[in-house]
This record gives C-alpha cells, structure tokens and sequence, in this order.
C-alpha cells in the first residue's frame, strides 16, 4: 500500500471516529476534568463560578472525616460479605442448571427475573416485604411461631446492613450465576467424559478440573462484582437515605455535593472514590495475573 | 486384555434409534476397526462400549463380566478422543498421571509409570509443557499415554487421528499398530478413513444407519463385499457402479448397461436377478473403442504423479473412473474402450445384496488364500 493510500485511510479512520470522541469529551472527559478540578477548589453549589484554588486541603478534609471512614467501612463490609454470598451461590446455581435436567431452559429464565428488576424497585419491594407491621416475612414468622412480634429490618442497626447485603445478593446473584454458567459452558464435555473414564471421583473432578478452568471466568465476574459494590449507591440509599449504618462512600460524596452544597470536598471525596474503586480494580486484577502466573509454574 | 461382547445392544435418543440390535463379539486382543458414513451410529456404539452413554436395550460384556450397568470407570477400558480431551490447565506429566493420583500410589510410583509411559510414547522430553504447548501429534502421543498409564483391559479411539495432517496421520497410524503390536491389548477403533481401517484393523465393521452390514478381514471386505454399500464404501476410489437390465438365458443372465455394456453371466446360489453391477477403478483398464467390454469417452484425468485418475463418461447418468499405473495415450474427449476380467466383475440384486457368479469364485478363492498372513496372525 502506497504512503498516499496509507495517509487517506488514516484520515477516513479519524473521520469515523469523529463523532464518538466528540460524544466522550463532552459527556465524559469534560464532567470528569471539572470534578478533579473543583476538588482543589473551595467552590459551593450555589455559586460556582466564585471561587479559588486551595490545593489538598479538601482530600486532608475529607480523611479527616470520621463520618468518611465509616462510609468506607461499611463500603468495605458490603463488598466482601456480599461478593463473598454471590460468587458462592452463584457457583452453586450455575453448576445445577448447567445439569441436563428436565425445564432447564426455563429455570434459566426464571433465575434472570430478578437482576432484570430496577434497584429502586427491587428495593422498594423488600422493603414493604420486610416491614415490622405489615410485612410478609414477619407474616409468616410470626404465623409459624418463631417469633411473637415483628421485627423491623430496615430500622433495627444491627440487621440493616445485613439486610442490604440480603437484597444484592437476592438480585446480583443471577448476573454470577449467568457469567460462571459461560464459563462452564466452555468446558468441553469430551474433558469431563476423560476424567470420569479416567475413573477420577467427581469431588476431585470438581476441584482438580471444573475449578481451576473455571478459575478465568469467576475471576471476570467477581471484578465486575467488585467495582459494581464499591460504588454502591441507590440501594443502601433507597433503604436507608442517609443512615450511618449504610452509609457508603458513593453515599457521603453525594452528601457532601448535595445535601451540604460543597462542591470542592464532595468533588474530592468522589476522587477519593475514584481512587478506591481504581485501586482495588488493579489489586484484583493483578492476583488474577499471579494466578495464572502460578498456575503455570505448578 | 479382554474379550467384548454386545448382545442386541440399541440406543435411541427420544425414540429416534441410532443403534438397531448390534451383536458383535470381539476376541481377546484383537484390534477392532469401526467404519461407516457420518451418521451411522460407529461413535455412539464406542460410547456405549464406553458406559458413557447408556444402552436403550441389550447387554454389554467385557472379558466375560456384564457390565451394561456398570459406569465408565469400573469398566475397564481407555477412552483417546478425537479432541484429545487434555486437560489444558495441566502439564504433560501430570496429564498422563493424573488418573493414578486418586489410586493411592506414592509420588514416586506415579512419576516412574508416568516417565515409563511417557518414553514409550516419546514424549518424555515434554513432561513439564502444557497441552496448549505441543504440536497435534505430540498432544495425540499424551491422549495416549494417558490411557495407557492405567493399563486397561480394552483401549476404545474415537478418530483419533482425524485433526491431524496427512504426513503426521500416517505416522501416528504406524505407532499405533506397533503399540498394538507390542502390548496386545484389545482396541476398538471408530474411523472414517479408509486407508486407517484397511491397515489397523484385524476385523472391519462396517456400519449403516445404525446396523452392522458386515464384519470381517479387511481382505473379506475388499474382495466379497456382502452388499453394494459395503462394496462402495471399502476401497478409493470407490468402485464403479451402473444399473443393468437382466435378460434370463437359459441358466445364465445376459446383462445389458451403458456405454453398451454386455456380460453374459451365471449367478451361482441364489439365483435373484441382477441389477446393477460394479466393477472396481483398479481393475479396470483402457482398450481400443469397441474391443473391450463396454465404451465410454474421456472426461478428465488427474495426474497424481504415481497414479493416474480417468474418468470416463458411459452416458448422460453413469461415470467410471479408472486408476491407472501411467498416463493414458489418450487425450480429453477420446473415445475408449474399458475392459476388465470376469472375476473383477460384482453382481448386486436390487435390495444391495451380492450375488455370486461363477468367476466371482475365483476371486474369492485367490484373496481368502494370501490375506490373513498380515492381519490376524500377528
């Protein structure tokens, strides 16, 4: 191909891609310079325009925060815990419908209903399911003699985190499901018909051969999982607002951007969320390289 | 090592049968060849050999025990696939070892069966790579190895040399045969190439939609084909086939088919009415037109350097073609004779069935008294 030719493709590659890059500045690059800029800046809400540069003083303010430190705690607990619940039962789950059973296709279906419902309303529905006067979980607990009153889920401190973590893994649980149920799906069946010729015991044939094939697949879903739970925002706030028993982190920049009108330390509290979710993405994905890295050694 | 019998064995997958009452019996280190059209059931029937499907009706022994309710692995037997089937996140030596680890041996008698095997097959120099890192052959060498680590009674391929080229397929063709040689276990082999089936196996089953047609010698196939489609199938390029009309003479039948075939002949036996015949590309040679037994005219030849292809057009609907030592004087668009002996000349009734005539005899007798030497006895 002649330079001429190369140079014009090149052009017409540019061209296409116009459009895109337009789109990406404006609704991407663009918002998220101005966040990063208005963390050094001591900017309000109301006025924006009036302001000046500050340097770190909002990132020091903002770890100087007990209130931050608990929303990333509890940022924390909800990730582990719940990610922890989801990848197990999701493993779980996808290895019974990966079985040739009878309605297979349509338990397939029916598992995805719940991821297919909105947080807000999925929310929304547990929360009247879990209420201590009216709601059917008390209903039937009481019906069944466990207990002699209601219990108030969503008000009670010590249960509400649990109940935040009940409801993600209620409706995330598909979504692993659905991603370790590909992952199965790529074992070729010819591999576990030699094992179970090679008469290896099926616990074995799970953790020697399923497991680690499978190993790239969770690994994808839990990062996923991961930075979705680090930034969780709308179901702890449509349960609890901005209680500090769930508060998340998502939840305190909101509050501080919002609710207190500080453009500059909510800015820089959404930063340091950034910077969270940046660095535990890195973590995780580099053990999924030592991983692999080991698993070659061995 | 051990005997295989089938008794009546059918599979069907909702009701659609792919295995129609199958009785074969295999003898003690013999090395079974199954052969047959895609679609003819020859995988399924290994599997179910296998147990790794179930059998719909019928039994199944190995070495005198039934085993038709007992799973794969109690059963005795290896299975090499044609995918190879490794497991690609382990080493070669671990590939190979992997079935003794839940044996109870120790470290070291897994690691000296393993290099044991591994040195037989030649790929001791290849214990620490991973599946994803060895050449086609090299991974058929560890599928191998694989089985031949847990000594089984009855080693069972599933085409396993179909995924490699044609130079590696010939080679790995020999190492089996001498693996046979060598340790004498019974195999049982599905392939659909001819030439895997005619060099490894002392018995050849051939099989059609679902039904045993024949079993015997790759000579008994080649040379009394029972039926048309074992006749067809067994032997490249395949033989020559046309309908023919019968004319009862006496005793004898006069045939009349394109390119002005005419053979009188007498079906010794079953006296059923010919109607097609079938002459094989080898015996068939190039005359001058009107001196042979039918004419035709030169369509295409193919020049393969050691053998010559001619197709030869009889009529609008039949085609021959011809396998010739040298290039033919003829050109393109020649006009031919074909010729060829009594004894090369296969009779088949209307429902496919052979039938034999009085030079059928001679062939027969000529290839039951060389063949064996090289199949059997060894």
């Amino acid at each position: 191909m002649s330079l001429k030719l190369a140079r014009a493709d090149r052009r017409a590659a540019w061209m296409f891609m116009a459009p895109m890059l337009i789109a990406m500045l404006v609704v991407a690059v663009w918002p998220l310079a101005r966040t990063f800029y208005f963390s050094f800046t001591d900017a309000y809400l109301d006025d924006p325009t009036n302001y000046s540069l500050i340097g770190f003083d909002n990132y020091l303010e903002v770890i100087g925060d007990r209130t931050w430190w608990i929303a990333v705690r509890n940022t924390l607990t909800f990730t582990v815990v719940s990610v922890a619940i989801e990848t197990v039962l999701g493993l779980g789950i996808a290895l019974l419908i990966n079985q040739a059973i009878p309605g297979r296709g349509l338990v397939r279906a029916a598992i995805l209903v719940p991821w297919a419902i909105p947080v807000v309303v999925a929310t929304k529905m547990w929360e009247w399911m879990l209420n201590d006067q009216f709601g059917v979980l008390n209903q039937v607990l009481i019906s069944m003699g466990l207990i002699d009153h209601g219990i108030a889920w969503t008000a009670n401190g010590s249960l509400i985190m649990g109940v935040v973590i009940f409801i993600d893994v209620w409706m995330t649980t598909p979504f692993m499901v659905l991603l370790i149920l590909a992952g199965l799906q790529m074992i070729p069946g010819e591999i576990m018909e030699a094992a179970e010729v090679d008469g290896i015991p099926a616990w074995k044939r799970f953790w020697s051969i399923v497991l680690p094939l499978l190993k790239p697949a969770i690994g994808v879903a839990v990062l996923f999982r991961v930075l979705d739970a680090l930034r969780m925002f709308d179901l702890a706030y449509v349960l609890a607002a901005s209680s500090e028993q769930v508060m998340t982190a998502s939840i305190y920049a909101r509050n501080r951007l919002i609710s207190f009108q500080e453009l500059g330390i909510g800015s820089a509290a959404s930063t340091w969320v950034f910077l969270l979710v940046a660095f535990v993405a890195i973590l995780i994905i580099g053990v999924l390289r030592l991983d692999r890295a080991a698993g070659e050694a061995a | 090592m051990a005997s295989v019998e089938l008794k009546s064995v059918s599979k069907s997958y909702g009701g659609n049968p792919v295995i129609r009452g199958v009785d074969l019996a295999i003898r003690d280190g013999e090395f079974i060849v199954f052969v047959g059209p895609s679609g003819c059931g020859k995988s399924t029937l290994l599997r179910l050999i296998a147990g790794l499907v179930p059998v719909t009706e019928g039994e199944i022994s190995i070495g005198g025990e039934p085993v038709t309710d007992v799973p794969a692995s109690k059963r005795g037997i290896a299975f090499v696939f044609q995918s190879y089937a490794l497991y690609p996140h382990m080493t070669v030596a671990r590939n190979i070892g992997f079935a003794l680890e839940t044996l109870g041996l120790g470290r070291d008698a897994v690691r000296n069966k393993v290099a044991e095997v591994a040195k037989l097959l030649k790929v001791d120099h290849l214990l620490a790579r991973r599946p994803r890192e060895l050449s086609g052959g090299q991974r058929q060498r560890v599928a191998i190895g694989r089985a031949l680590v847990r000594k089984p009674e009855v080693f069972l391929f599933d085409e396993p040399l179909s995924n490699l080229d044609s130079d590696l397929r010939m080679e790995m063709r020999i190492e089996i045969a001498r693996l046979h040689d060598d340790i004498g276990t019974t195999m049982i082999y599905v392939t659909h190439d001819q030439a895997e089936a005619m060099t490894l196996a002392d018995r050849i089953v051939v099989l059609n939609h679902g039904v045993i047609e024949q079993v015997g010698s790759p000579q008994e196939l080649y040379h009394t084909p029972k039926s048309r489609f074992v006749a067809g199938f067994v032997g490249s390029p395949r033989m020559n086939f046309s309908p023919v009309k019968a004319t009862g003479v006496g005793a004898d039948w006069l045939l009349a088919g394109p390119g002005g075939l005419r053979v009188e002949s007498h079906v010794t036996g079953n006296r059923s009415t010919p109607a097609t015949i079938g002459v094989r590309p080898e015996a068939l040679s190039i005359v001058a037109p009107g001196s042979g037994r039918l004419d035709g005219v030169i369509e295409r030849i193919e020049d393969l350097g050691h053998e010559h292809f001619a197709y030869v057009r009889l009529d609008a609907d039949n085609s021959w073609v011809i396998r010739l030592p040298a290039r033919p004087r003829e050109d393109r668009d020649t006009k031919v004779g074909l010729s060829f002996r009594d004894e090369d000349l296969f009779l088949f009734e209307e429902s496919g069935a052979r039938l034999d005539h009085a030079a059928s005899h001679e062939r027969s007798a000529a290839a039951v008294a060389q063949p064996s030497g090289g199949g059997m006895a060894a």
